[in-house]
């Protein structure tokens, strides 16, 4: 009888120290001024904090993440679909960055105390306020305001260069059936990429149509009648033959202007699907695609 | 499976001249509206061109926006649907026969699922983009549908017991799942826009933009169709069972090769034309059914003209209804189809 009280006694004890120990394991210390730990599934934002100068401190990053090359040495922790949660509390963050739709990955974090940022495409502004945030959640305000203010001064220097241009008639693709013309993606009037053609001086012909990506018709294309037609892909395994081949492909649309003038040009490289540090670049390469003599 | 051969209307007793006269209109009256289905839907889109400026041979045809759109965005669509609805239809009437399964349709037995594994492939590897002077991903999808049509034959045709409807149906469902997981786990391993790609490419589009595609797949459905022409006494008797067809001097083996053989290829190849349009196969067939019998003397070529008719017009709908924007046709099939086939399910009850 008295070993079986002690035994009780014991027991209720282990639960009370448990149920009392719990939310102190919980509530761990908030991360401090600068997170020595990050993770970020959003290759944009990976690609900021490198540019930010906190690459040693990220830990893991997202399956598609390619710049700058160091993520290559960093642990992958899923994507946008497919967060591998148990890597990322194995890396034991003090912070993770996510997109904004991963709610559910984004609560299992949050419960766990570790504190999250969260990330939405948006248009050139946003993204530029988006790098602001970042730099002052990781304790890196002044290094952000000043990566935000290159950008912003190189597409201004950009605008002044190509002012009083004529400004082209533009398609911008950044999706389509490879090898044929089938399932066409383009940038509508709102979003990065509509901002960064504007920048770029060309016109975009679906800027009444306030998506940020539409599918079209070969006959919507026609009917638009673009002066340039620029494809985006960010295909690294594209040699110059299956590029000729890709441009090619657009010759069937013989009456549109740009396919008429060979103003089809294929743009390569993550820096145009992706709109980080390097915004303004790819803005740029745009713009000499748009613009060849204003370089 | 009995149960369900139940909802297969039966056939009624008709003398030859009067069945004659029918064939003779059906064939007439759905032929005209898959042409005129044809002839209508290049008039119609988002885009109000002249038709006299269509036609205007002073102007080059590099220069001439509205040839262009009729010649390049709309009459090669035109055509696309008519060959992929008319083979879908024909292809789900003979599998619903071959199987005595009111609910058999031309992507039940593996085909459709091998072919858009195949299309998976090519969009996400990516690396080759023409194969044999054509674009790769339909070649592809037809190759992939050839191989699980050869799987599913040579696996029904194993126990030397004459074609076995029923393996034929449980490997053609197995191949079914079996193939999709192995599509699922391509668009795993593929990249965000691959996956959008492939994804799209499932949901359906006509968008040809030309006419070599067409062409290419004209052969194996013109082979197809040629076969199809030979079947519907035998499909008749095979609904009976294949016993009772056996009495009446089928040869029933050969009837279910052919059958099997020629439904798969007419699915192949539309897939690989216009990706996995679903719907088409299963409505197509019951609605011609309720307006002509159950004879497919009448079912067949009712069916061919009214799947052809019935998918060109779901075409103009999906690059017009919401232009500029491009809707993918096999979401407007399964929205007209869903609710109507739910419709006729219930009344016919």
């Amino acid at each position: 009888m008295r070993i079986v009280t002690r035994h009780t006694t014991a027991v209720v004890t282990a639960l009370l120290l448990t149920v009392a120990v719990i939310p102190r394991v919980q509530e761990r210390p908030r991360a401090q001024e600068r997170p020595a730990r990050i993770i970020s599934v959003v290759p944009a934002l990976t690609e900021a904090l490198f540019a930010l100068g906190a690459g040693d401190e990220v830990v893991g990053v997202g399956t598609f993440d390619k710049h700058p090359p160091e993520v290559a040495t960093r642990t992958r922790v899923g994507g946008l679909l497919d967060p591998d949660m148990e890597r990322i509390f194995a890396l034991r963050p003090d912070l993770v960055i996510f997109y904004g739709s991963q709610q559910d990955p984004l609560a299992q974090v949050t419960r766990a105390g570790v504190d999250t940022f969260t990330y939405s495409h948006g248009g050139i502004d946003d993204t530029l306020s988006v790098i602001r945030q970042l730099g002052a959640r990781i304790g890196r305000a002044t290094e952000a305001t000043r990566l935000a203010s290159a950008i912003d001064t190189q597409l201004s220097d950009l605008r002044a260069r190509l002012a009083g241009r004529d400004r082209p008639r533009v398609l911008l693709v950044f999706g389509r059936q490879p090898g044929s013309l089938g399932n066409i993606y383009a940038s509508g009037g709102v979003g990065f990429l509509h901002d960064m053609l504007e920048a770029a001086g060309g016109r975009n012909v679906f800027e009444h149509v306030s998506r940020a990506s539409i599918q079209l018709s070969s006959e919507a294309i026609l009917t638009a009648a673009p002066e340039v037609i620029v494809e985006l892909t960010y295909d690294d395994r594209m040699t110059e033959d299956t590029q000729a081949v890709e441009i090619a492909v657009w010759d069937r649309l013989s009456s549109v202007p740009a396919v008429r003038d060979n103003r089809v040009h294929l743009l390569l490289g993550n820096q145009f699907v992706q709109p980080g540090p390097r915004m303004a670049d790819a803005t740029e390469a745009i713009a000499r695609a748009l613009h060849p003599h204003a370089f | 499976m009995r149960e369900a051969t139940a909802t297969l209307p039966a056939l009624r007793p008709v003398s030859a001249g009067d069945l004659r006269r029918r064939i003779w209109l059906v064939q007439v009256g759905f032929g005209a509206l898959a042409v005129a289905a044809c002839i209508g839907a290049p008039l119609v889109g988002p885009t109000t061109i002249s038709l006299r400026q269509v036609f205007d041979t002073t102007i080059p045809f590099s220069q001439n926006v509205d040839a262009q759109i009729f010649f390049i965005a709309r009459l090669p669509r035109a055509f696309a649907g008519a060959l992929v609805g008319g083979s879908l239809a024909a292809a789900g009437v003979v599998l619903q026969a071959l199987l005595r399964n009111p609910l058999a349709t031309p992507f039940t037995l593996g085909v459709s699922a091998g072919a858009s594994l195949g299309a998976m492939l090519v969009i996400t590897l990516g690396v080759p983009l023409t194969l044999l002077g054509s674009a790769a991903v339909p070649v592809a999808s037809f190759a992939g549908a050839l191989g699980a049509l050869a799987i599913v034959y040579f696996l029904a045709t194993m126990r030397r017991q004459g074609l076995s409807t029923l393996v034929l149906l449980l490997a053609g469902v197995t191949l079914n799942s079996l193939f999709s997981a192995v599509i699922l786990f391509v668009q795993y391993l593929a990249d965000p826009a691959q996956t959008l790609q492939s994804v799209r490419w499932v949901m359906g589009n006509l968008d040809v933009g030309s006419y070599r595609p067409l062409l290419w797949a004209l052969g194996p459905i013109g082979l197809a169709f040629v076969a199809f022409a030979r079947l519907p006494r035998a499909l008749n008797l095979l609904t009976l069972g294949a016993d009772g067809a056996a009495v009446r001097g089928i040869d029933v083996l050969r009837t279910q090769r052919i059958a099997f053989l020629s439904a798969s290829l007419a699915t192949g190849a539309a897939v690989a034309v216009g990706g996995p349009i679903g719907f088409i196969g299963i409505i197509v067939p019951h609605l011609v059914r309720l307006l002509v019998g159950a004879d497919h003397r009448l079912v067949l070529p009712a069916s061919i003209g009214l799947g052809a008719a019935f998918l060109v017009v779901c075409d103009v709908a999906a690059r017009t209804v919401l232009s500029p924007m491009e809707l993918p046709v096999g979401v407007i099939t399964a929205i007209l189809g869903g609710p109507f086939f739910l419709w006729l399910l219930v009344r016919t009850r």
